[in-house]
């Protein structure tokens, strides 16, 4: 896994926003291909704006941002990293702002130059791949907190990315939603960077967790450990380390 | 919450293209707007009525809008004729209602009724989604139509970030009132929200980079005027005409 070549390669970044503190501070992080990786860390530890990073939405002061072996620095260079890498926003009202599901899909894959009739075809196949038939004609606005954020799952998956960025995608979700994208996350063939608070679920759908100290990413040793000794046998009932 | 409880139904109007249905709609009211004479308002009144019997709608939800209209036409009623320089109709005490003014009043009556009558049963009967989408189609500019469809979007979601907001001074507490403070409390609640709708905006927008967005919107609907709608257009366009002759030769009819 480590001999093929990084997708996203961060070296020495810096970030803080305008007035505050420094967010990131020096942070290298790599994710290869077929890794799933598991973010866990404090609020105001700094994230979300690695995914932003990424994405090109926030320019680091300094470091070295290379994304699928090219450095990438302006805007024009981030055209091709958003067709090739998704983002899913922590708030699926920030994601969904077409009014109807299908159109919302199909947003994407019309950007990236497909015909009408094909991009509505994708459309519904992504809305069908996660179980969501017959949603195409609902108004966004109108769907309910755990059907938003499936919805806007399937605008990301609609423009098959190579990677996936999950922004807290458990929060606000009942059991059974939670279950649901648990399911569709293991069943995904990407590699995938997943934020969020829930260790359990991190444990279930990634195969490596770090977390964020000081503005570093950091491998997280006890978590790590933690997640494997739960494989015993008494794992199942409550029990003391 | 945005209902849009005229747009679901399966009349005769609500299978029209949505296209002619605005075309209609834009231009029989900017006919109606300019019209003076009454017998060519009684007659788009009564033509309004038709559509509205047309398109098969909720009775009581109509007339719950015209009371909305009709609140502000009786602003008119109590200002214009009163107002209004000529020879005096009638007199109420002190006041003198001009004949002219009357006559005006009326006008505006009969025109604003017809007018939003006409809307409800051409306008209101399909999705806003919708009608941006025959909008675009009908080659208003981009802007405009993105506008409205953001705008449409997104007002429920600053709606409860709204809600979100009093309730926050609710619970500790916070009753209006008419003094300083609960001025004060209003002023940051409004400049809180539109804090919040830059930062929504700001989320928004990567949202949209993130997918690919080259400002350019594309839709997926699409728009086949049949016979019935392009008939439809036609008659409208008749009854247009109509109303023209009547407004312009009103002593010959």
């Amino acid at each position: 896994m480590t001999i093929s070549e990084p997708i996203i390669d961060l070296k020495q970044v810096n970030f803080s926003y305008p007035g505050g503190p420094a967010v990131l501070r020096d942070l290298n992080f790599r994710l290869h291909p077929g890794e799933r990786i598991g973010i866990i860390a404090p609020n105001g530890s700094g994230k979300t704006t690695l995914f932003h990073l990424i994405m090109g939405l926030a320019k680091p002061f300094g470091g070295q941002v290379t994304i699928f072996g090219q450095a990438r620095r302006e805007e024009r260079d981030f055209a091709e990293v958003r067709r090739r890498i998704g983002l899913l926003f922590q708030d699926p009202d920030d994601q969904l702002f077409s009014p109807t599901v299908l159109e919302d899909v199909a947003f994407g894959p019309l950007n990236l130059g497909k015909t009408k009739a094909e991009a509505a075809a994708v459309a519904r196949r992504t809305l069908n791949f996660l179980g969501l038939n017959g949603f195409e004609d609902r108004i966004t606005f109108k769907l309910s907190g755990g059907e938003k954020r499936l919805v806007s799952l399937a605008a990301v998956l609609a423009m098959e990315p190579e990677v996936l960025l999950l922004d807290e995608p458990v929060n606000g979700l009942d059991t059974r939603t939670r279950a649901r994208l648990m399911d569709i996350l293991r069943g995904l063939d990407l590699s995938y960077i997943l934020i969020s608070h829930e260790l359990d679920f991190l444990t279930a759908t990634t195969n490596v967790i770090y977390t964020m100290e000081n503005g570093h990413v950091r491998l997280d040793r006890e978590l790590h450990f933690h997640q494997h000794t739960h494989a015993h046998p008494l794992g199942g009932s409550p029990h003391e380390h | 919450m945005l209902l849009e409880p005229f747009a679901a139904g399966d009349s005769f109007l609500h299978r029209l293209d949505p296209r002619i249905r605005l075309a209609s709609a834009v231009v029989y009211s900017c006919a109606v707007a300019v019209c003076t004479a009454f017998p060519a308002l009684l007659t788009a009144l009564l033509l309004s009525m038709a559509l509205i019997a047309l398109a098969r709608l909720r009775i009581t939800a109509i007339f719950k809008r015209l009371l909305v209209v009709n609140g502000l036409v009786v602003f008119i009623w109590a200002v214009i004729p009163f107002t209004f320089p000529g020879e005096a109709l009638f007199r109420l005490g002190p006041l003198s209602a001009a004949k002219d003014g009357v006559e005006l009043a009326a006008q505006i009556t009969l025109k604003s009724n017809a007018i939003v009558l006409a809307f409800m049963a051409l306008v209101a009967t399909m999705p806003l989604a919708t009608a941006g989408h025959a909008l675009h189609r009908l080659r208003v500019p981009d802007k405009f139509v993105h506008l409205l469809l953001m705008t449409y979007r997104y007002i429920f979601v600053l709606e409860q970030e709204y809600q979100r907001l009093v309730r926050a001074a609710q619970i500790r507490g916070f009753r209006p009132g008419t003094n300083l403070h609960t001025y004060r409390t209003y002023a940051y609640l409004v400049g809180m929200l539109f804090v919040r709708a830059v930062d929504r905006a700001e989320r928004v927008r990567w949202a949209m980079l993130c997918r690919g967005f080259k400002r350019k919107f594309y839709s997926l609907q699409e728009f086949r005027a049949g016979a019935g709608s392009i008939a439809f257009f036609f008659l409208m366009c008749a009854a247009v005409l109509g109303i023209a002759a009547l407004e312009l030769w009103p002593g010959s009819w």
